[in-house]
């Protein structure tokens, strides 16, 4: 098969592209769809193998370390197909030209090469193709289009094969990188997917009027009554917030996880409570965590059954003592005779599911200030990446498929 | 059409015009995904304008149902029919009610079906499309006749990322993800809708924009046509380019909630009016 290991690269580089779509990408080439042209090959293989706007940051990168180590011949480990390059090459317009010449000649710093094109733009008076100092085109000057040159400016016209490069290497796909922490919208979409399964959740209780008729007219006219699961989302949501102190650094990021806690209207109820380091017999109403609006964590407890699942976010930092020893929380008037990780406890075992969501980066948790504790809470129920990607994972977790 | 750049009325960037080039080609469903406001439901009127081909558009709904779009057997009519006689309630195929799918199959000639915001519906919506995009064709079982496209439609789908999409669902499909257009491009589309603005309100009322648009904790971030109805009022309101300089009239139009509107009064920057 034509230049097959571009699809196992892909592959093997975590981008899921399935045989079907590799076929498809063969038709279009046959079709000449990508005409012969690397910008255009670039549109066509990510159109047709990357389906999904988180995916296309990866892609540029892969698409560019791919090609960059087959047309630039210092580096050879990774060589272009010859059928592709025969395929991507453009057959005219190219004057036959020393590379080692044009390479040393032309490998200038960008600003260099920005000053020289200035100095030459005044100079220059007419038009100039196929000349190796001049603006033109066809060429191995620096400056131009369509020629040979490994840096340079391009100036207008159609992207030949190395200035794709440009185009890729610009265009930032990062923030929709899965594993970015930000936006609302984001977590609000991750959020939604809480939602999806619960349709199937619950017995068949309602009538089904539309299958009742089908079912009674196919029964020859005699009734014949159809039940259905009521389409209400049966998920119940408790969201802990911790406040304070440690977590101040991450204050933005968790005021996202909030509005978009607080704007997704599917959940059959929402109760939102604050603690600080660690949940004790009093849970908060608001981030300052001020005795007045307090409720006892007993009475919370009492109304929360299985249906509801617990999500916590907090950086899990603290000195140990404060989850092995009673009280903690910080107006002082807290007396509180159960230790913090008999409280956690007490919480995840009424709820019907449980995680925690940490704001600390998952490389960081082995190694900084709460490493005991961040290992100590995360063997008591899963913990994950306050991130987009983290807090998917955690829905699934919680729906119990993983 | 040989190639697809837009119509006067619609600016599409390279990377998308090659991408519908490379659907139609391909004769693949292109699905269109991007933010609020990125002119993903126009790009379907654009493309049945360029080629000169009715648009069909199938809005769906959280209620949608795949066989929806298929066709209905309106069991309900018969039985009244059957009670009241008033027609011969023996041919069913007189009970069957194609859908936007079904329609856009029956077509004499070749239509452009929109199939708009797709995660609205139920998450198996799109899989049970699957057979029936890939072969363009159903079968009514009511009446066994087997439905095939005469003329294989070009299917545009649109997704708002409410819900991810099933993954045989995206294979199948050409993807296209439209990026918020930026200052350059924005220029050429806002003269598109608003005729001739003046320059410098214009450059004035951009840089407003992009600046209201990278503001962190605003919710609901102003989109293109609230820049076009905008930049419209302060046209109609006769407002000079200089009064853009430290202030927001009609910001109405460009702060949908009330809290991003106290959120921008209270940083300051802007006198809102």
């Amino acid at each position: 098969m034509v230049f097959s290991d571009y699809f196992y690269y892909l592959r093997e580089n975590g981008l899921s592209v399935s045989m079907e779509e590799w076929l498809l990408l063969m038709e279009a080439l046959k079709k000449d769809l990508a005409r012969s042209n690397l910008l255009e090959f670039y549109y066509l293989s990510r159109a047709v193998l990357v389906k999904k706007e988180s995916d296309y940051d990866s892609y540029n990168q892969l698409f560019y370390q791919y090609f960059e180590g087959a047309l630039t011949e210092n580096s050879v480990d990774k060589k272009l197909p010859e059928k592709l390059m025969k395929y991507l090459e453009k057959p005219i317009e190219q004057l036959a030209y020393d590379k080692d010449e044009v390479d040393e000649r032309t490998d200038l710093e960008y600003e260099k090469l920005e000053q020289m094109f200035l100095e030459r733009m005044k100079e220059q008076n007419d038009m100039h193709n196929g000349g190796k100092k001049w603006l033109g085109t066809g060429g191995t000057s620096p400056y131009g289009n369509t020629g040979y040159s490994r840096r340079g400016i391009r100036i207008g016209g159609h992207e030949g094969n190395q200035n794709a490069y440009r185009v890729i290497t610009e265009s930032a796909y990062r923030d929709f990188r899965e594993d970015a922490t930000i936006g609302i919208r984001q977590f609000e979409v991750a959020l939604r997917r809480l939602r999806q399964y619960s349709g199937k959740i619950g017995e068949e209780t309602e009538l089904d009027v539309d299958a009742t008729i089908d079912a009674t007219c196919q029964n020859g006219g005699s009734l014949k009554i159809k039940y259905r699961r009521p389409r209400k989302n049966a998920v119940k949501l408790l969201v802990l917030f911790d406040s304070g102190g440690s977590m101040s650094p991450y204050a933005s990021l968790c005021s996202g996880l909030f509005q978009a806690v607080n704007a997704a209207n599917h959940f059959q109820s929402l109760k939102i409570y604050y603690f600080h380091n660690c949940p004790y017999n009093r849970l908060y109403q608001t981030p300052e965590c001020i005795f007045q609006k307090s409720e006892d964590t007993d009475r919370v407890l009492a109304n929360l059954d299985k249906s509801y699942k617990a999500l916590f976010v907090g950086d899990a930092s603290m000195a140990a003592w404060e989850l092995r020893y009673f009280s903690g929380g910080r107006d002082g008037k807290v007396t509180d005779t159960v230790s913090g990780l008999k409280w956690l406890h007490k919480i995840i075992v009424r709820c019907g599911g449980a995680v925690w969501l940490n704001p600390i980066a998952e490389e960081h948790w082995g190694s900084g200030r709460g490493a005991v504790t961040i290992e100590r809470i995360s063997s008591e129920l899963p913990m994950y990446h306050l991130s987009v990607q983290g807090l998917t994972k955690a829905v699934r977790r919680l729906l119990g498929n993983q | 059409m040989e190639n697809f750049s837009g119509t006067s009325e619609y600016i599409a960037s390279e990377g998308l015009s090659r991408t519908v080039d490379i659907a139609l080609a391909l004769k693949k469903p292109l699905l269109i995904k991007g933010e609020p406001g990125t002119g993903k439901t126009m790009l379907a009127d654009a493309v049945s304008k360029a080629m000169g081909k009715k648009l069909i558009i199938w809005n769906i709904k959280s209620t949608t149902k795949a066989q929806d779009g298929l066709y209905i057997y309106d069991t309900v009519q018969r039985l009244y029919d059957s009670q009241f006689g008033e027609n011969d309630v023996k041919d069913i195929g007189r009970y069957i009610k194609y859908g936007k799918l079904g329609e856009s199959f029956l077509s004499s000639e070749r239509v452009v079906l929109l199939i708009d915001e797709i995660d609205k519906a139920d998450i198996e919506f799109p899989n049970d499309l699957l057979w029936e995009l890939d072969k363009m064709e159903f079968f009514v079982n009511e009446t066994k006749t087997q439905i095939r496209a005469k003329h294989r439609p070009v299917v545009i789908i649109t997704s708002n990322a409410e819900k991810e999409l099933p993954d045989a669902f995206l294979r199948r499909c050409i993807f296209y993800y439209i990026d918020f257009p930026d200052k350059k491009m924005m220029e050429e589309i806002v003269r598109v809708h608003c005729g001739n603005v003046d320059e410098f309100l214009l450059h004035q009322a951009l840089d407003t924009f992009y600046h209201l648009r990278e503001v962190k904790d605003i919710q609901k971030k102003p989109a293109t046509s609230e820049l076009i109805d905008w930049i419209r009022a302060l046209q109609i309101g006769g407002i000079r380019p200089k009064e853009l300089d430290d202030a927001i009239p009609y910001s109405g139009l460009l702060l949908k909630k009330e809290e991003d509107f106290r959120f921008i009064q209270k940083k300051g920057n802007y006198g809102l009016f």
